[in-house]
């Protein structure tokens, strides 16, 4: 009988990704977090420099200005400033290419 | 074929299958809300749906507002209808709409008659009704038979990884049992419309979603759109749960068709499916209320309706099963929810148990169970409107 799986702090969909979700409260800043590939089942880390609340999105590599945004293994938007790897991925550096 | 589990619906004349027994009180139009929600007083068994239209309405816009009313009271979860409006002409669109299905259906007209005379009447045709509804009773049925609507609300980033997987689950494996499932939301596609288009049964028919799409971005965005169209899409909800482009939250949207099931047909707002048993796609706004409505409005029984901050909506007739896998909104506002998958973000639920839960539930609430929104009185009945009335 295997063990149960730790809880992961964060999921990944793609391994292509950009970007985890963070699911459990409270994150900080300078945290290192283990996460979960949805796709391969491998576990990942990422250490956080900033507070990332429930829901929202770490960068899980650094990302440069005029980027395109990968989640999902697809286009999610624009990077309209320069993301650093752990950084907390949102509206405020994250545009979307639509409207 | 996968069998399909067996439910107790009620078998109606048309042939169709409902899952609630609901008489309806049904205006015609906006002035005639205060009659139909005094005769719901005068008869406790009734049900009044209260709505802002009906007047001055014309071309497509007008035929989607028939359509509309005409649907829902045809839906299967309606037994009888008492329409009411203004003048009888218009109303007697509605009652010759409704009873193509067979159901027991009467209009009223207000104009040479006034409110009170009009209500006395149309509270006489009510009680009549529920004593017919009374004697309904629920037979063995299948859940093939039951027509099943899709649509999220108040999505977050858990939508994506959950709740709207599990809802895609259950639409793969209820679509290999026959099962008639539809999803929707135009503009909430964007930035996954190649996806969408390419799950089409066949090229056509991709061709035809795409047509839809297209012609909604040409038409509604491109006119009227401001910078994440005033916050609107994603919504000020989306954006505090963690989604951050439209492009997210469409991909994340698109969960909820699984990963084999093809729609076989594109549908108008409130178009009833003729193609038979399938997936399909119906072309609506992402609007909570206005979405479920339409979906009603084509015979949809039940809707399977994934959230992540917490959407509370209902409709009248059509009973919505909430699912969420955010353990803040199951601990915050858990009242407004029927299926918690939060186990899955923990990796304690497989998608595969979770789509199994959600079957549970849909038949159960077949079955008669009350949802959430249904025991906490939500009854969000919100027309459609194209343009401007005249």
């Amino acid at each position: 009988m295997t063990e149960k799986p730790a809880s992961p702090d964060f999921l990944v969909h793609d391994d292509r990704d950009h970007a985890g979700v963070v699911v459990v409260e409270g994150i900080g800043a300078g945290r290192e977090l283990s996460g979960w590939s949805m796709e391969t089942d491998a576990t990942l880390s990422i250490t956080t420099r900033d507070a990332i609340p429930l829901g929202h999105k770490v960068a899980l590599r650094d990302i440069v200005n005029g980027d395109d945004v990968i989640k999902y293994g697809e286009v999610i938007g624009m990077a309209v400033a320069d993301i650093p790897a752990g950084s907390h991925l949102h509206t405020h550096n994250v545009k979307t290419k639509k409207w | 074929m996968v069998k399909a589990p067996e439910i107790l619906g009620y078998k109606r004349e048309n042939g169709r299958v409902g899952i609630r027994n609901h008489v309806l009180v049904l205006p015609l139009d906006d002035l005639s809300n205060a009659a139909c929600e005094a005769v719901a007083n005068n008869i406790p068994g009734a049900l009044a749906i209260p709505h802002a239209y009906g007047r001055l309405q014309f071309g497509r816009d007008l035929e989607l507002h028939f359509r509309t009313l005409i649907g829902t009271g045809a839906n299967p979860n309606v037994a009888a209808v008492v329409v009411i409006g203004i003048e009888p002409e218009w109303t007697q669109v509605i009652v010759d709409g409704v009873a193509k299905t067979g159901k027991p259906v009467k209009g009223f007209s207000i104009e040479r008659h006034g409110d009170i005379n009009t209500i006395a009447a149309a509270s006489r045709a009510a009680k009549e009704y529920v004593h017919i509804a009374s004697e309904h009773r629920r037979e063995t049925c299948s859940l093939a038979d039951v027509w099943v609507s899709h649509k999220c609300g108040e999505s977050d980033t858990t939508s994506g990884i959950a709740s709207n997987p599990t809802v895609g689950d259950f639409v793969d494996k209820t679509d290999a049992m026959g099962v008639t499932n539809c999803f929707s939301e135009t503009s909430e596609i964007t930035g996954g419309e190649h996806i969408c288009r390419a799950r089409g049964a066949t090229e056509a028919v991709g061709d035809k979603w795409y047509a839809t799409w297209k012609a909604y971005m040409d038409e509604v965005i491109e006119p009227h759109k401001t910078s994440d169209l005033s916050d609107s899409q994603p919504t000020k909800g989306n954006i505090a749960g963690g989604l951050t482009t439209i492009e997210e939250k469409a991909l994340g949207n698109l969960q909820k068709i699984g990963k084999n099931a093809r729609y076989i047909d594109v549908l108008e707002p409130a178009e009833t499916p003729e193609k038979g048993p399938g997936l399909y796609f119906m072309d609506t706004s992402s609007a909570a209320a206005e979405c479920v409505t339409l979906k009603a409005a084509a015979g949809f029984v039940v809707h399977c309706f994934p959230t992540g901050q917490g959407n509370i909506i209902g409709n009248p007739i059509e009973p919505v099963i909430k699912i969420t896998a955010n353990p803040r909104t199951i601990r915050t506002m858990g009242e407004h929810i029927d299926v918690d998958v939060s186990a899955i973000l923990r990796r304690e639920m497989t998608l595969d148990q979770a789509g199994d839960a959600l079957l549970d539930m849909v038949v159960r609430t077949c079955n008669g169970r009350l949802t959430a929104a249904e025991a906490l009185g939500h009854r969000e009945f919100v027309l459609t409107k194209l343009y401007r009335s005249a």
